[in-house]
């Protein structure tokens, strides 16, 4: 197995420096209105996504994580700054972004194979390409055997799959994953997780990825920021330094325990502020 | 067939053996009701004979135009009465209560406004059941998860398109109980009208056989009627639970 941080030239974050995504001064405040009450649920936050780098974003409770997917994703409007995606400037969903959703978004009424070319249908890619494509990401993510199935007719970790093919065959650029294991037991999710990074090495796509759990945010990604209590800023940035080719297995090196164990030093903190309790 | 529907099979044809059973021994006056194997040779009669036929067609066409109302128009209302909360929140205790009203006594007014005739029994059916599919339609639309709402912004979906490929099918199993249940009101509505508004229709032969005395005719009429309304509803719960079967876990 390679060591975190054994062959620093192999480190992906070094390969992919330039910025893929860049928020300055993003705020978000809810009942921004004169009238409404004000919720201060994010910002300023100034992030640079690199291109091809994977992200994690730890916070407490409520600090404002999905805010910031939402914000990047263009799904909500930032109350001051500016979103910037592959050099425009971010208004509604753009092109090339892909998002992975908590709840169960697939479609209950169409089988596997039809949530998965949902996308394509609906881009108008010729029937040939959207076969090719979707036969493509049904076995890339283990679905095969499903395609004819029924969302209903799976387990939960299984629609997540659906919903992650869903999003792939459309081969976002940026794609962003809002506690998309946040439902499953923890062996699917390292299970998950293997998945993800061999997604991720595939596709050379940014990931984003929020997260409540310290292991996962350490295991998948480069680099992991570290939320504050709302109104969330980042208050750290860790850089994992593991290789590019990972996998579940890192989680018995020392290292891993030594990046998560610095993640909850930042975070306990923050964690006990949104509690209501101080250390 | 499921355990439960043999079981169910079983209690009809049991009660049905035991009315046989009742009106042969003379438990039962022939004069009040007739054994289920007479109405059944009753109605293969009637239907034989065609003599009613123009009866049953008016009356089945009146339920299907009184659901196709009702489902249409109260999918619509119910529609905008979704995306206008403040509407909402004044309706809904009304639409809540509107089933305790008896909606026959308004009768007259629909005699002095359309006259007696097919007019006036759609629109008591239509009143009928039009708020089935209200309802209906308010709990299937208040079920669409967020999060699909969410998808269809990051598939970058107009309103138009959401509302066909996202909102339509993810209500639909709610929308098609409010449909079944349109149906069974309007079946009820019609039938039920044709008795003081009609000169014709399956309702006012069983009352007209009623009043001649002609148990025959009547018993073997109410048996077509138990006959149409179960097939109907047997059909539209197949497809009913076929939709609700893809509902999530």
């Amino acid at each position: 197995m390679i060591r975190a941080g054994d062959a620093p030239t192999t480190r992906s974050a070094k390969a992919a420096n330039d910025v893929h995504a860049r928020l300055t001064a993003v705020t978000r405040i809810y009942g921004a209105s004169p009238s409404g009450a004000r919720l201060h649920a994010l910002g300023p936050i100034d992030l640079d996504l690199k291109r091809g780098e994977f992200f994690a974003v730890v916070g407490p409770s409520g600090c404002g994580k999905s805010t910031l997917l939402d914000v990047l994703a263009g799904l909500a409007e930032p109350t001051e700054g500016e979103v910037v995606f592959e050099g425009q400037r971010v208004r509604g969903v753009p092109d090339g972004i892909g998002v992975v959703f908590q709840e169960d978004a697939s479609f209950s009424w169409l089988t596997v194979r039809d949530n998965v070319a949902f996308g394509l249908r609906r881009a108008g890619v010729d029937a040939a390409e959207t076969a090719r494509r979707v036969d493509y990401a049904i076995g890339f993510m283990g679905l095969r055997e499903f395609a004819r199935a029924y969302p209903a007719q799976l387990s939960g970790g299984m629609r997540q799959r659906v919903c992650i093919a869903r999003t792939l065959v459309l081969q976002p650029r940026l794609i962003l994953l809002d506690e998309p294991f946040g439902s499953l037991d923890q062996q699917t999710r390292l299970l998950m997780g293997d998945e993800l990074l061999r997604l991720w090495r595939e596709t050379k796509a940014t990931v984003m990825l929020i997260t409540h759990a310290l292991d996962e945010a350490t295991m998948l990604s480069d680099r992991v920021g570290v939320m504050s209590a709302r109104p969330g800023v980042f208050i750290d940035f860790v850089e994992t330094g593991w290789p590019r080719e990972r996998d579940s297995r890192i989680v018995s090196d020392p290292h891993f325990g030594a990046v998560t164990a610095r993640l909850w030093d930042k975070l306990r903190v923050e964690s006990l502020k949104s509690m209501g309790t101080t250390a | 067939m499921t355990r439960e529907g043999w079981i169910r099979l079983g209690v009809v044809l049991a009660a049905t053996a035991a009315l046989e059973a009742l009106c042969r021994f003379g438990a039962i006056a022939h004069t009040v009701v007739l054994a289920p194997t007479e109405m059944t040779i009753s109605l293969w009669r009637i239907l034989l004979s065609g003599e009613y036929n123009a009866d049953i067609l008016l009356t089945l066409r009146n339920v299907l135009v009184s659901s196709a109302i009702a489902v249409g128009l109260g999918f619509a209302l119910g529609a905008i009465i979704h995306a206008l909360p403040r509407v909402r929140g004044a309706v809904e205790p009304l639409l809540a209560s509107y089933y305790s009203i008896p909606t026959f006594m308004f009768y007259p007014i629909f005699i002095v406004i359309f006259g007696v005739g097919s007019q006036a029994i759609i629109a008591i059916a239509v009143l009928l059941s039009i708020v089935a599919m209200i309802t209906s339609t308010l709990t299937g639309l208040d079920r669409i998860p967020p999060v699909l709402r969410k998808t269809a912004r990051v598939f970058r979906m107009s309103p138009p398109a959401r509302a066909v490929l996202i909102d339509l099918p993810a209500a639909a199993p709610y929308l098609f109980t409010g449909v079944k249940l349109s149906f069974a009101y309007a079946l009820i509505g019609v039938i039920a009208s044709e008795f003081i508004l009609s000169g014709a229709g399956i309702g006012y032969s069983i009352a007209y056989a009623y009043n001649n005395f002609s148990n025959q005719r009547m018993y073997g009429l109410m048996l077509l009627v138990i006959i149409v309304a179960t097939a109907a509803n047997t059909a539209l719960d197949a497809i009913d639970r076929r939709l609700q079967s893809r509902l999530r876990r």
